[in-house]
């Protein structure tokens, strides 16, 4: 029987993570785009590091941090009431951290595409930063932000080792839809793990298409001007 | 009256300079910083606008301080009353030319500003367009009308026609000319075009190598 509740599961947790990470990667990418300071590229390789990690070695040491046996997860679980092993939450935390480069990345280029003198001549006018952010540079960089979403949204719904290692394999609470399939290859049940796979491959094609679609219309669009 | 003080270690593209400045501009006079490019004249500009620090000296205008290095005293960008215009237009292109204008009224100020200068540039008709569609004539018009919204008293044109045909260029000169009386502006533009230098100036200060080398009327020095 097809269950529905990881697919819901996944995209509940692909569009949280995708929101946590727009607000954390606008100010972030905003500072490693525009800062001169040669330590940045410290900050950079490590937003840079669940590219070529394998994602057990994040979910490893998230699991060691979040843990309530260990110093942070108990404070958090202390002060908070918060516990973030094998619960939503955790799987949230984990998969800002899993999909970090696939946000800073793109905004980080799209910063860095918004010519300098337009932030110059807004200065100029008497703009100060903040509304010069809004009001000039987040409209100039549209295709940038919308791509950033949605590979960190698709990239989300994919992940599979980092959501074992902090989440579990709890149905209806951490169960997402990679690790159903895992699930039913393990009990033998091919038929469903074919039909939950064949919806997650059809749907990640359409977002990667969708996206090329928008990058190839925005080149056209600069080739007009 | 503008009165600057300006020393600054600048790399251009024949090595490093050594800008070294000290002027005073009249209120609403008109004065060209004439020159070869790399002598430090944009970044003159740039210095009054406070998007470059100088090394040391000072900037005055009618007596307020905008930078004073002994002092400790750098006045942002945005708080310096300016009009600042670029070689390169720099019109925001999400925004309509009217928005282009309109983004720069400062807040509780009418709208009807705009609707002044659009008239008086002439562009009224293209008021709803998007910067890509208009011709550079029409796009440093803009960028002209919009440096002039918050009502600046210094105007800074930073070689704004350089990239115009003559035709177009004689067009901008006759507005920058007729705003500068309008509007009672001190204005500061950069050049490198001896015609233009001769029919704009009032003053003509020839800048090489980071020094003010001649200054005066445009016959007696050039």
């Amino acid at each position: 029987m097809m269950d529905y509740g990881p697919f819901i599961l996944s995209l509940k947790l692909a569009s949280v993570t995708t929101i946590a990470l727009f607000l954390i990667g606008i100010p972030l990418a905003y500072w490693l785009a525009f800062n001169p300071k040669k330590y940045k590229i410290f900050l950079e390789a490590l937003v840079a590091l669940p590219l070529v990690l394998p994602p057990t070695v994040l979910g490893f040491y998230l699991l060691l941090a979040l843990s309530p046996e260990n110093g942070f997860g108990s404070w958090l679980e202390r002060y908070f009431d918060l516990r973030l092993v094998f619960t939503f939450e955790g799987l949230v935390v984990a998969s800002v951290f899993y999909s970090l480069p696939f946000m800073i990345q793109p905004l980080q280029s799209g910063f860095r595409s918004v010519p300098f003198s337009l932030v110059e001549a807004s200065f100029s006018l008497g703009k100060s930063r903040w509304i010069t952010l809004r009001k000039v540079i987040l409209p100039n960089m549209s295709a940038a932000i919308l791509s950033a979403c949605i590979l960190t949204f698709a990239h989300t719904i994919g992940e599979f080792g980092v959501v074992l290692m902090v989440g579990g394999n709890i149905p209806g609470i951490t169960q997402v839809v990679s690790i159903s399939i895992y699930d039913e290859v393990e009990a033998m049940n091919y038929s469903l793990a074919n039909h939950y796979s064949l919806i997650l491959l059809v749907f990640s094609f359409l977002i990667l298409s969708f996206v090329y679609f928008f990058n190839y219309q925005q080149r056209k669009n600069i080739r007009v001007l | 009256m503008i009165e600057l003080d300006l020393h600054k270690k600048l790399f251009g593209a024949d090595g490093l300079i050594q800008l070294q400045i000290k002027i005073t501009i009249q209120t609403n006079e008109l004065v060209t910083l004439y020159g070869p490019s790399g002598a430090g004249k944009t970044s003159i500009i740039r210095m009054i606008a406070g998007l470059m620090k100088p090394d040391k000296g000072s900037i005055l205008v009618d007596g307020d301080t905008w930078f004073d290095s002994q002092q400790k005293m750098h006045l942002r960008t945005q708080e310096r009353p300016i009009g600042l215009v670029f070689q390169e237009y720099s019109l925001f292109p999400n925004m309509t030319v009217y928005e282009n204008l309109r983004f720069a009224l400062p807040k509780g100020d009418t709208e009807e500003m705009i609707e002044e200068l659009l008239e008086t540039i002439g562009l009224k008709n293209l008021r709803d367009t998007k910067p890509n569609l208009l011709s550079g004539g029409q796009k440093q018009r803009v960028a002209v009308a919009r440096a002039l919204v918050r009502k600046p008293s210094i105007l800074l044109l930073d070689e704004p026609l350089s990239s115009l045909d003559t035709a177009m260029r004689n067009k901008l000169q006759d507005d920058i000319l007729a705003f500068h009386k309008r509007f009672r502006l001190t204005t500061i533009l950069v050049s490198h075009d001896y015609h233009e230098v001769k029919k704009m100036s009032d003053r003509v200060l020839l800048v090489e190598n980071g020094r003010i080398v001649a200054e005066g009327k445009v016959d007696d020095i050039l």
